[in-house]
């Protein structure tokens, strides 16, 4: 067999379990998306084409070996932080200035910072001494909070918790000491403060509603109640596939976007939700796994925080599903609609087999 | 150089020990494992929570969104009269209904919507009001009856107006207007106030309710039973299915006893006076027509009236909202002369051989004051057939004095004076039948022996309505029985081929001493049409049937009761003209009391307006 295949043609090393993790949870999510959508399947074969532009995205990036993605990571990282500062000024969108038009097709820059903040700290920290230095962990600190600040004040508070999360993952995942960790947590919370009073009004709404939903069910708090009928009336093993009286009648609100693991957990009951979080932590535990292979600083760091990243998706869209959290735009990662997210997140999985792929090379 | 210090690409950094870095990166990923088992089994928890433990719960409420109970009003049964002309009818119309509770700024919608189709100035205060008995996220009627051209409009801006829908309904109709107004009522936007009489649970989708008339009075029957539908709706409460449905009960289908005929007989006959006809089949107490006059249009009421029109209507001249023959009092006058006569006959005070001498005057014994006959110079000597033909007021003068006021009153109570008659409508007028005790009472006077004598010609505190006094015409005319009239003839139930009958209760079967007696003052009625010296005999009928009658005057500004009053006495000091009549004499099958206001003498002016509605009936009767 392989004679018949010319030598020049160099076979993409994929890592197969992860491959296999992330179709089985494409195929799962394509299924649910079929009855989130109102069994519309225009909109499954629309979200098909996007996984599979996401696909070949993967392939492509899985093919360029990690250094030269560390060659390319600082001007990735100027490029996003441009783009940004861009939105400020031509910026287009419903109220959020979250898009940039480019003619062709419109585009969030933040979402390259969700692959290019822990880019960029990799490639900070790859020859430095870890656990990182006093200094240098004030600069990965300015490396982080730029672009989060950015986005944050786009306003897209979520996407800019998520960046600034993944940052904080690759710090982490360098070793910095406990003591530290918890000594930033603490400065964390003390400036919650400070938050609340940048934050706009739909955001400071939205943490209020979070705490007490019940106050105004017929305002903000409608959501959170509607989703959480349609989970606990899920039970065990769900009403059925297409039979969600939640959905269906959609009292689930953006029941195809962000709130699809409420039509899932309806449909499908704790049964459908505990298979989708195993295939989750399969993909994570998997991706950690991959990390761990990697042979250079830069490319361990960067597989671990976008596994850890990925994973943070899944926690925040559960528990606002669930009501855990308060309800911030962050997709289901694969499942949910639309979005540039798939393309990126599928971007991050081709990085993490580019790392597997080249995991014996040491430069 | 500094940029390569900078970033730590260059020489001079220190050797990295990756071996170490990868134990070290190794632990903490494992740690990062951890505590993703850790969240994600939190999570679980979380799931475990709302989908096993609060299972029940949330089940509940999702059923609770996504069923709703609507009710479904019946359609109100529709009003026949008694030939099957329909004179209340159901005609599909739409309205505009708004959700308040999803309507961001209440007032600024309805102000827009008021740019759109015709809404009254203060339709937001009125709607305010009528919001209050419906139930959180319930649609509720804003305009009714809405025009094409409005329905164009609205379809144009329908995009903004997310909580605004179009809803179509049967609008109830009266295609008489206003003929019938005072019979029929109307029906009207039901309020919070009509819910205290009526089950408030079959009401829940209804949005009118008769507020007058029949359509008050038989409000229940007309109304019908609500149905309810389990709809399943989404979130914007929209109908996707329909899970199961009771059917309404459609309302009663009334027909009326009334002849519509007859009614617009007696309504033309009324011209452009003022007034009031009552007919009564004496044979079953059944109210054949009924007219008050002038009225007003009862459709204007039913979508709710505008300020300007109703003011129209309170400020037309003659009070078209009053309802004369159930609200009207009148005095009697001369029409009271035949139950008087009975009362003397049946009670031993008079026989029909007595005669009086009428000499154009009459004194109570040991006074000065003279009570007049209409006839100057009087009618010389009369008996009781002379007396009802011509009215002789002296004869009647000294009957009141042989009766006594107590007697006469309790005679008359029998047929009805002085209090209601129980018709099939509400808010009757009792009237006055003075007697010692009344006055005692009402008035906290003695009686003087001359209110005695005014009494016998049906004046001084006497007041009928002019139901009251066709019934007490039907009364006489059969015979002594005297039914509680009746406007509704018969019921149809929903679904069922034969209405029922109503039979008009009896209220009382009064004592006959010798039916000769009764005879008599028949006779002499007749002779008020058709004798050489009646007082009507210009409605004597050619030929065919006979007629008996008698007029009457009742008098408004205090002035001498002449029959000829002069024509330029000014119309608001005349007289009201009234006549009481049945027909066919032999063999009576109507009881008419007509009052024409201000019309002057009751033979010339109300006569006629009797005859008109004879007519009409018994042409129907004979030809059907």
């Amino acid at each position: 067999m392989r004679r018949l295949i010319p030598g020049w043609i160099q076979w993409p090393q994929l890592d197969v379990p992860l491959l296999l993790g992330l179709l089985l949870l494409m195929a799962f999510g394509l299924v649910v998306l079929y009855s989130a959508s109102g069994e519309n399947l225009d909109v499954v074969y629309r979200q098909g084409i996007r996984l599979g532009v996401g696909l070949l995205v993967m392939l492509a990036l899985s093919q360029v070996p990690p250094h030269i993605l560390r060659i390319w990571t600082p001007w990735l990282y100027a490029v996003g932080v441009v783009l940004l500062l861009a939105t400020w000024f031509a910026g287009v969108g419903r109220g959020a200035e979250r898009w940039l038009d480019l003619g062709l097709f419109r585009f969030q820059p933040s979402e390259i910072m969700k692959l290019a903040v822990p880019m960029m700290l990799a490639w900070y920290l790859h020859p430095r001494r870890l656990p990182p230095e006093p200094v240098v962990l004030v600069v990965s600190c300015v490396i982080l909070v730029v672009p989060a600040v950015l986005i944050a004040r786009q306003p897209d508070l979520g996407t800019a918790l998520l960046v600034a999360i993944s940052g904080g993952f690759a710090l982490f995942l360098s070793g910095l000491q406990w003591r530290v960790i918890l000594g930033m947590a603490g400065i964390a919370v003390a400036a919650a403060p400070a938050l609340w009073m940048v934050m706009h009004e739909y955001q400071r709404n939205r943490v209020r509603t979070f705490l007490d939903p019940e106050s105004d069910p017929l305002g903000s708090g409608w959501n959170i109640i509607q989703s959480k009928i349609a989970v606990g009336s899920g039970g065990l093993t769900g009403k059925g596939w297409l039979h969600g009286t939640q959905s269906r009648l959609e009292f689930i609100p953006e029941r195809h976007t962000d709130f699809i693991l409420a039509v899932l957990s309806e449909e499908l009951g704790l049964i459908g939700v505990i298979l989708l979080f195993s295939v989750y932590l399969f993909i994570v535990g998997r991706g950690l796994y991959v990390a761990s292979l990697a042979r250079t600083t830069y490319a361990r760091l960067l597989a671990g925080s976008l596994s850890l990243t990925f994973f943070v998706y899944v926690l925040v869209n559960a528990g606002m599903v669930s009501g855990l959290l308060p309800v911030v735009g962050v997709p289901l990662p694969l499942i949910s609609y639309g979005g540039t997210s798939i393309v990126t997140l599928l971007a991050g999985f081709g990085i993490l087999m580019s790392i597997y792929g080249h995991r014996n090379f040491i430069r | 150089m500094r940029l390569r210090r900078l970033t730590g690409y260059g020489p001079g950094q220190p050797l990295k020990d990756q071996a170490l870095e990868g134990r070290q990166f190794s632990i903490r990923a494992l740690t990062a494992f951890l505590i993703i088992l850790a969240a994600i089994f939190l999570l679980s928890l979380r799931y475990v929570y709302l989908q096993l433990i609060s299972y029940e719960e949330f089940t509940a409420r999702s059923i609770n969104n996504q069923v709703r109970i609507v009710p479904v009003p019946p359609n109100r049964g529709l009003i026949y009269d008694r030939r099957g002309r329909p004179v209340a009818e159901n005609r599909p119309a739409y309205r505009l209904e708004l959700v308040p509770e999803k309507t961001a700024d209440l007032k600024a919608t309805i102000e827009a919507l008021g740019r759109i189709v015709e809404l009254p100035e203060d339709a937001f205060e009125r709607f305010a009001e009528n919001r209050k008995r419906y139930r959180v996220f319930d649609s509720v009627p804003l305009k009714f009856n809405l025009t094409e051209r409005e329905m164009a409009r609205f379809a144009v801006d329908r995009h903004r107006f997310d909580s605004v829908e179009i809803v179509p309904y049967l609008a109830r109709y009266y295609p008489y207007g206003d003929l019938l107004t005072h019979v029929l009522g109307y029906v009207g936007r039901l309020d919070v106030n009509d819910l205290n009489r009526v089950d408030e649970g079959n009401y829940r989708g209804t949005t009118h309710i008769g507020k007058a008339g029949i359509e008050r009075f038989y409000e229940d029957g007309l109304h019908g039973l609500s149905g309810i539908e389990r709809i399943e709706t989404n979130v914007q409460g929209r109908v996707l299915t329909v899970l199961d449905r009771e059917n309404p009960v459609p309302g009663n289908d009334l027909i009326l006893a009334l002849d519509v005929q007859v009614q617009q007989a007696a309504w033309d006959a009324l011209g452009d006076r003022p007034g009031a006809v009552v007919a009564i089949d004496p044979n079953d107490g059944s109210v054949l027509a009924m007219v008050s006059k002038p009225a007003f249009d009862p459709n204007l009421f039913v979508h709710g009236i505008s300020s300007e029109d109703y003011r129209n209507i309170l400020n037309a001249p003659g009070r078209p909202l009053f309802n004369r023959p159930l609200l009207g009092g009148y005095e009697p006058g001369s029409t009271l002369k035949p139950f008087i006569g009975l009362a003397g006959l049946e009670l031993g005070a008079v026989t029909a051989d007595d005669r009086v001498f009428s000499s154009g005057q009459f004194f109570l014994p040991g006074t000065s004051r003279p009570y007049r006959d209409w006839k100057r110079g009087g009618h010389g000597w009369v008996n009781m057939l002379g007396a009802l033909e011509q009215s002789v007021n002296t004869y009647f003068y000294q009957l009141a004095l042989d009766l006594g006021i107590d007697r006469m009153h309790d005679y008359l109570a029998q047929f009805g004076f002085g209090s209601v008659t129980g018709m099939d409508l509400l808010g009757e007028n009792a009237g006055v039948l003075p007697s010692r005790e009344w006055k005692r009472g009402h008035l906290s006077q003695p009686w003087y022996p001359g209110e005695t004598v005014i009494a016998g010609i049906g004046q001084g505190f006497n007041v009928v309505t002019p139901i009251q006094l066709a019934n007490a015409v039907a009364t006489l005319a059969n015979g002594g029985t005297r039914f509680e009239p009746r406007l509704l003839y018969a019921a149809k139930h929903a679904g069922d081929r034969q209405a029922d009958k109503i039979q008009a209760p009896v209220g009382s079967l009064l004592p006959v001493r010798d039916p000769a007696n009764w005879d008599l003052v028949h006779a002499g009625m007749r002779l008020v049409v058709h004798g050489e010296k009646g007082t009507a005999r210009t409605i004597r009928p050619e030929s065919g049937f006979e007629v008996a009658g008698k007029s009457g005057t009742a008098q408004v500004a205090a002035q001498a009761l002449d029959e000829d009053m002069d024509e330029t006495t000014a119309t608001h000091l005349r007289h009201h003209a009234l006549f009481i009549a049945y027909a066919p004499y032999d063999k009576p099958s109507i009881a008419v009391a007509a009052v024409v206001e201000h019309g002057g003498g009751g033979s010339r002016e109300a006569a006629p307006v009797a005859r008109a509605v004879i007519d009409a009936w018994l042409s129907q009767e004979l030809f059907r």
